[in-house]
């Protein structure tokens, strides 16, 4: 099991019934997120990647197809704390302070007091975060409370971060300086991390694998492999190569979108 | 002027920073009070002159609506005598001391405070949890504040005094009855106003529902919970002067209006209105003093 893909999903098929009618959110994806991978979904809104996310993390029920977690159910894997997720919002609770919040799951999921203190102590070293204990998330910039709601998901033992465009709110230099801390912490924990997001660079700069997605229905549309080196300093970017992938991201999105653009 | 009236302004008034526009309304409402005594009362007056064969000039008519034995509408400082002569100037084990007085309905507003918001916060958990519940209990929380209290109160008093259930007790049910819905409504809409997002979070996290309500949706809502005492607060005192009413009380600020109403005490009517509106204005500016503490500790901006 520990060999296997960390995500595996076949068949994947969702349709959310509304009023105007059933809306299909996933159809037929077939996808297998790989231990160690740096897997980013892309695609314009609608398109499910977000919809992907929630059913790995069992909290949307998949109407068709199966996927599988750590090779178990995703609601298994739920009970078995096998992931953290980091919403779009930061979503700090406003009467915990920087530490209280990261503290929080480790809390629930019955910790020991010392153990807990440590490991605070420790993620909020790996975010950067160090001295901003006793602060509370008002007092806190944007990128600093996203930052926060980082080390809450690393707090605990999940090998795999599910990311649901963590960095969308933020302003594009804090959102370069993220990316590479974000970058280095992956180096440094050797976690599995799936990244929903809208931005071509971001994916591309991040990603071992980049998945392209299209709406109505959402689907898969192209799954890249990126050539890059683990190691990218942030003027990777200019590099030929860098941009040869951001093109046929862009290629794929647009193909994706039809005659809709 | 209801006690629940003066409650409501003394919290409006509470915390802002100058005190000049609060003076300003202080004395206009002692002004128009003054002008309605003169006019209330000056019907007697003329009455009695008439009868006594003189007439009266303008500054005697309104000296004499002033100073009444027993007048429609006692004047300010007719209250503000009375109130000094039966709470300073008098001990408090008199009969007629209005602390006395005031303590007894305090004693039953504050039961049946402390049942109606327990009462009110156990409906909202069940309601906030469980659809069942929501379903049944809701309608007849709302039912039971369109029951007039003032034709409840006798009937819950003598079917509890046919029980051998009298004092303290029956008044502070009734207080119960007023106080606990404004909770109950408050408390609702506390439980689910975190956002989805953090439930969502608490689920990944795989939090138990009880970790969720201690570590979510209770802190979420204290807020809503503060906000909603300082209702029922004064709904409670209100409950708890009613109870006096029906009973035949010899005791309580509700027993005062009683016979002062039965004498045509207007006066000493009027000395216990404004008691119960300082028992209020306290009551209602200690929980806003509680509110501003667990603010703090809390983490908030002020």
């Amino acid at each position: 099991m520990r060999d296997g893909p960390v995500i595996e999903a076949r068949g994947l098929n969702l349709v959310f019934e509304t009023g105007d009618g059933p809306v299909h959110a996933l159809k037929d994806v077939d996808l297998s997120v790989g231990r160690g991978d740096f897997v980013s979904f892309i695609g314009p809104s609608g398109c499910g990647k977000t919809t992907f996310l929630r059913v790995a993390a069992d909290l949307e029920e998949p109407t068709g197809g199966t996927i599988a977690v750590n090779g178990v159910s995703p609601a298994e894997a739920r009970r078995a704390r096998a992931y953290g997720y980091v919403f779009q919002a930061a979503g700090l609770f406003p009467w915990r302070t920087i530490a209280g919040n990261v503290r929080l799951p480790l809390e629930i999921m019955g910790y020991a007091r010392s153990e807990q203190a440590a490991r605070v102590a420790r993620v909020l070293e790996m975010v950067e975060l160090a001295g901003f204990e006793n602060r509370y998330p008002w007092q806190l910039s944007g990128g600093m409370q996203q930052r926060a709601s980082i080390a809450r998901a690393l707090a605990f033992d999940a090998d795999l971060l599910l990311m649901d465009e963590p960095f969308g709110a933020l302003d594009e230099i804090v959102r370069d300086k993220l990316n590479e801390q974000l970058l280095a912490l992956w180096a440094r924990t050797g976690k599995t991390i799936a990244f929903v997001t809208h931005s071509i660079p971001e994916a591309v700069y991040l990603s071992t694998r980049i998945v392209v997605m299209s709406p109505r229905p959402g689907r898969v549309t192209d799954v890249i492999e990126s050539p890059l080196p683990r190691e990218r300093p942030l003027h990777i970017r200019e590099s030929r190569e860098f941009l040869e992938i951001a093109g046929r991201v862009r290629d794929g999105l647009r193909a994706g979108m039809g005659e809709e653009v | 002027m209801s006690a629940r009236g003066m409650a409501s302004r003394a919290a409006m008034s509470g915390g802002g920073g100058s005190a000049f526009p609060v003076a300003v309304v202080v004395l206009g409402i002692l002004a128009i009070w003054y002008v309605a005594a003169v006019a209330l009362n000056s019907a007697w007056a003329l009455d009695q002159a008439g009868r006594d064969g003189v007439t009266l000039s303008a500054r005697e008519l309104v000296a004499d609506t002033w100073s009444q034995e027993r007048p429609r509408l006692p004047a300010p400082h007719q209250v503000a005598v009375e109130l000094w002569n039966t709470t300073v100037a008098m001990p408090v084990t008199s009969k007629r001391s209005l602390i006395y007085h005031a303590w007894i309905t305090l004693s039953a507003t504050l039961a049946g405070f402390v049942l109606g918001t327990g009462l009110g916060i156990l409906l909202a958990v069940g309601i906030v949890h469980d659809r069942t519940t929501n379903a049944s209990v809701m309608p007849w929380v709302i039912a039971s504040q369109t029951v007039p209290i003032l034709a409840i109160a006798p009937m819950i008093i003598v079917v509890l005094a046919s029980v051998g259930v009298a004092g303290l007790l029956p008044k502070a049910l009734i207080s119960m009855y007023l106080s606990f819905f404004p909770v109950v409504v408050g408390m609702v809409k506390g439980f689910r106003s975190p956002e989805t997002m953090l439930l969502d979070q608490m689920r990944t996290w795989n939090a138990s529902p009880a970790q969720t309500f201690w570590k979510l949706r209770w802190p979420a809502a204290l807020p809503y919970l503060f906000a909603s005492l300082k209702v029922a607060v004064a709904a409670s005192l209100v409950g708890a002067i009613i109870g006096e009413l029906p009973t035949g009380a010899v005791a309580g600020l509700g027993a005062r209006m009683l016979t002062g109403s039965y004498y045509g005490q207007t006066v000493q009517i009027w000395s216990a209105l404004m008691m119960a509106s300082i028992l209020a204005a306290t009551l209602v500016g200690l929980i806003g003093l509680a509110e501003r503490l667990t603010a703090r500790a809390m983490g908030g901006r002020a």
